[in-house]
């Protein structure tokens, strides 16, 4: 960690313009959602699939009693489909939509780390016309040197769902 | 000293549309006679003129204030109730659950209409005072008028005061009593309320207070006289002491009345017959302040000796033609406002007053299930020793725990029942107003309001049923001749009741009308499409075709049948709470519809069946038999329909792989589950049949969507995720996969997945 690093992470703390976030390692690469939404990191544990959806949409699973989805990141983002193993995890995070607030699961690799990032040390992310679409991103961020790729999980799952009932509409009509 | 009264906003909200739902209830069935219905009413728009003043609703309680001065001369027997009264304080009630709702979103405004209804209101009190020179009006003026003479002689004829009309000032004497200060009120700050309503000038009486080794400083030795200058209504000066009413004496009078009586003609634009007889003394002069004093505007009312009796006819409004057309205009603007009004609260309550005898009951039952629980702790303490004993301990434990589950499950749902009377209550009014609407007599006779359903049913029964009734009353209902020269008597009659019958509950909507037209409905069926030529249905099935889609036979679109709630949208919501509607009808007799419900929403009785590794369920209700079919008995149409001759009737068959969106390869095709949706029955092919078993029902929507073919979901013994089916959904899942039935029926998800990847890159991109 350089000087210029710790520098910034100290300003980071003394404003209050800082947030907290969990990285979770998709792909090798290092994504950070708003601790503040993340409900609880759970393993993963067998779906119960729901019939005519997209294939990242894994299935519900019973979380102490609600009904929760859960869908596959790395199938979301068009990536290749992993075998679950032991590290990978469930990260289930309050999601606010315009139906109300809801709970979403999220497969990802592994989880990560927790990091402080000051919002004024975001960088925008360049659109490239990617997979992931630029409204998705809040913002790139440097944390020890590597990238972290920050997600706007409101929009991200929220979307997921318009997609989700795009295709149901298109298939009726 | 400020409490925070936001939390109580939402009872009182409760409260008063309790309240309003009991003046209604007992204003239809008002007469003269009944004093207690009466003073019902009086309380509830009591309570609902306090509560509303207290969070600072001034357009609700100037509103109900009057409603109330008017019930209150009802109930003194100094008006007596007629036609015109009853529906003007009908209307009154839906003003204030307008104003109520308006103020549920901080909207002080008050609508045009309502205005309307308040001036109708006033005039009513007005126009009868003038009528009779008696002192039914204000109380004030009244009570003047008699105890002093002079005071008329004075003043001569001026214009009356009306109870809310403004004068130059008022003169008040305040009194309180020894006791005021020990009730928490303090002089001062009435005092200074005043002086924010205008210019205020004090004289204080010390003359009682004793001599200072006398002194107690918890008494209230002083009293006051103020005048107070301004345009101010007497409420507003009434208010500032609503709440030492009882502890002091009180005496405000008018300085003068030059503006009172511009505002007294300005508010008289109404229906009332002009009288033209010289005007009683209403106002008084400051000097007559030795007069009994009023304490409360009720109190002065009932003192006075002289009630007037006044007959329906002398203040039956000479209404024109021109004014009625107004009304109905009004009418359609309220309803419309009603309408959207309704829509904003989303006419759903969330929260349930529950009798303490039923939360008792769950606590005791809580109670027996700590206790099994410190039993079952015990017997693990010493399970590593396990012996004989301690097994049977355990299982006995295990069977209590049972037992106790069940009783908390029962309870719990009674909680959620609520007798059916909250949806049949509303029915009176709708009678009421259906009848002077059309024209048409009707009797309406409910039984069996007593009948608990859940509230979630509840509330999305209620409007089926509304427009159920309306359309008994509206086409089912002949008008009066044409119902006498039936030999029929004048008055129609619908039936409302409601029953349990087995595990649901059973909702009866009978009238006495023409009953449904056969022949009409057959046409209109031939013309649509939905029934070939030369068939002849049965009539049950004639029937049902008034639930379809688009289906009407009003030959012309009324202000009732129009509003886009058809039958088909009525029969759809009883089969999405998993009810159904049946018709029975004979020509000129009448005609029934029969809605039955499952008693809960949250609870179904369900048949577990294998699907690959999951399994779903499938509600036993819309399960007619279970059953293993032989290959040779499938039939095929163009080789891909299958068909199976189940007693007599050819139905399809419905691989549910296949909707569910698995490989069909593995599936053995012969175990077929008849289930009916609809009417329709289909057999569903299935994988294996497991137990039966009450599910309890999870949303699937709270935390995703709808989807088709799934009506809910529940959680297994396995502790994993169960969905149920719908099998309306899945017939319609079916019929639209056979439709598109190109690549998409091979591998459904592989499909649906590229659709969404193809969204996902427009969005991206």
């Amino acid at each position: 960690m350089n000087f210029e690093n710790i520098q910034s992470q100290e300003a980071a703390i003394a404003s209050n313009q800082n947030q907290q976030y969990l990285t979770f390692i998709l792909e090798g690469e290092e994504y950070g959602v708003d601790i503040l939404k993340v409900h609880e990191i759970k393993g993963w544990s067998p779906t119960t699939p729901i019939p005519n959806t997209p294939n990242y949409m894994k299935g519900v699973i019973n979380l102490r009693g609600t009904i929760v989805p859960v869908i596959d990141l790395r199938q979301r983002f068009g990536l290749e489909a992993l075998v679950y193993g032991p590290t990978t995890v469930v990260i289930v995070l309050n999601v606010t939509s315009e139906r109300g607030e809801q709970v979403m699961g999220m497969v990802v690799d592994a989880v990560s780390d927790t990091h402080t990032i000051s919002r004024e040390l975001l960088k925008p992310a360049p659109d490239m016309g990617g997979v992931i679409s630029t409204d998705f991103i809040t913002g790139l961020a440097t944390v020890e040197e590597k990238m972290v790729i920050l997600l706007d999980i409101d929009h991200l799952l929220s979307a997921e769902e318009m997609t989700a009932l795009s295709v149901a509409s298109e298939r009726r009509a | 000293m400020s409490i925070d009264l936001s939390q109580f906003r939402e009872v009182f909200f409760e409260e008063s549309f309790e309240g309003l739902a009991v003046m209604e209830s007992h204003l239809l069935i008002l007469d003269a006679s009944d004093t207690e219905a009466l003073h019902a009413i009086f309380r509830a728009a009591h309570s609902i003129k306090g509560g509303a003043g207290m969070f600072n609703f001034k357009n609700i309680v100037e509103f109900t204030h009057i409603v109330e001065t008017l019930l209150d001369e009802l109930r003194s027997g100094k008006r007596a109730i007629n036609v015109e009264l009853e529906s003007l304080l009908l209307k009154s009630v839906d003003a204030i659950k307008d104003l109520l709702h308006l103020a549920q979103e901080d909207d002080t405004t008050v609508p045009d209409d309502i205005q309307d209804i308040q001036r109708q209101l006033k005039c009513m009190l007005e126009g009868n005072s003038q009528e009779e020179s008696s002192p039914i009006e204000s109380d004030l003026a009244a009570e003047n008028e008699q105890t002093n003479s002079e005071g008329e002689a004075k003043t001569g004829n001026e214009k009356p005061v009306a109870e809310a009309a403004v004068t130059n000032g008022w003169e008040i004497l305040f009194t309180p009593h020894d006791h005021m200060l020990l009730t928490g009120n303090e002089p001062l700050h009435m005092l200074s309320a005043l002086t924010e309503l205008g210019d205020l000038e004090v004289k204080c009486d010390c003359s009682k207070v004793p001599l200072w080794q006398e002194l107690s400083p918890e008494q209230c030795y002083l009293s006051w006289s103020m005048q107070l200058y301004g345009d101010i209504a007497k409420e507003d000066v009434e208010e500032v002491f609503a709440w030492v009413e009882d502890d002091c004496e009180l005496n405000i009078t008018s300085l003068g009345s030059a503006t009172a009586a511009d505002s007294a003609d300005s508010s008289s634009e109404s229906s009332i017959t002009e009288i033209s007889s010289p005007e009683p003394s209403a106002t008084v002069q400051p000097d007559s302040s030795q007069s009994t004093p009023i304490t409360s505007p009720e109190a002065g009312m009932q003192s006075s000796d002289n009630p007037a009796k006044i007959t329906a006819d002398e203040v039956a409004p000479t209404a024109s033609q021109a004014d009625e057309d107004r009304r109905q205009g009004d009418r359609r603007k309220q309803s419309d406002r009603r309408g959207t009004l309704e829509r904003r609260t989303g006419g759903e309550t969330n929260s349930i007053r529950v009798s303490t005898q039923k939360i008792d009951t769950l606590i005791n039952r809580v109670g027996e299930l700590v206790i099994t629980q410190s039993m079952l702790g015990q017997v693990s303490d010493n399970i590593e020793t396990l012996n004989q004993k301690t097994i049977n301990r355990l299982k006995e434990g295990l069977v209590q725990l049972e037992r106790n589950t069940r009783e908390i499950q029962e309870d719990v749902m009674q909680i959620r029942m609520l007798p059916i009377s909250f949806v049949f209550n509303r029915f009176p009014r709708l009678v009421h107003d259906l009848q002077t609407q059309l024209g048409k007599r009707i009797e309406l006779v409910i039984s069996g309001e007593g009948t608990e359903l859940d509230k979630t049913l509840m509330e999305k029964i209620s409007d089926p049923l509304v427009h159920l009734v309306r359309n008994s009353i509206d086409h089912g209902i002949e008008m009066p001749e044409d119902r006498k020269s039936c030999n029929k008597p004048e008055a129609g009659r619908v039936d409302l009741e409601a029953y349990h019958q087995g595990g649901n509950i059973i909702i009866e909507i009978r009238d006495d009308g023409k009953g449904l037209d056969i022949d009409k409905i057959l046409r209109k069926a031939r013309e649509k499409g939905l029934v070939g030529e030369g068939e002849i249905p049965e009539q049950k099935q004639i029937f049902d075709l008034i639930m379809q889609p688009g289906f009407s036979t009003a030959e012309q679109v009324s202000d009732l049948s129009g509003r886009g709630v058809g039958m088909d949208v009525v029969g759809r919501n009883i089969n999405e709470l998993g009810g159904s509607v049946e018709i029975s009808s004979e020509s000129g007799k009448g005609s029934c519809f029969r809605i039955s419900l499952p008693l809960t929403l949250a609870i179904l009785d369900g048949q577990q069946v294998e699907l690959g590794e999951q399994i779903c369920i499938i509600p036993l209700v819309s399960i007619v038999e279970s059953l293993q079919v032989p290959v040779s008995q499938i039939n095929a149409i163009a080789g891909k329909d299958r068909l199976y001759s189940f007693r007599g009737d050819y139905i399809p068959l419905v691989s549910l792989r296949q909707v569910m969106g698995q490989p069909t390869d593995s599936e053995k095709e012969n175990l077929v589950v008849v289930v009916e949706a609809n009417g329709q029955p289909y057999g569903l092919i299935v994988d294996g049949l497991l137990g039966q078993q009450q599910f309890v029902i999870k949303s699937l929507e709270e935390n995703y969507r709808k989807v088709e073919g799934v009506a809910g979901a529940t959680i297994l013994g396995s502790g994993r995720v169960g969905l149920i089916l719908d099998v309306g959904g899945l017939l319609r899942l079916n019929r639209q996969q056979n439709i598109d039935s190109n690549s998409l029926q091979n591998s459904s998800l592989y499909n649906s997945s590229q659709t969404g990847h193809q969204v996902l890159q427009f969005k991206a991109g």
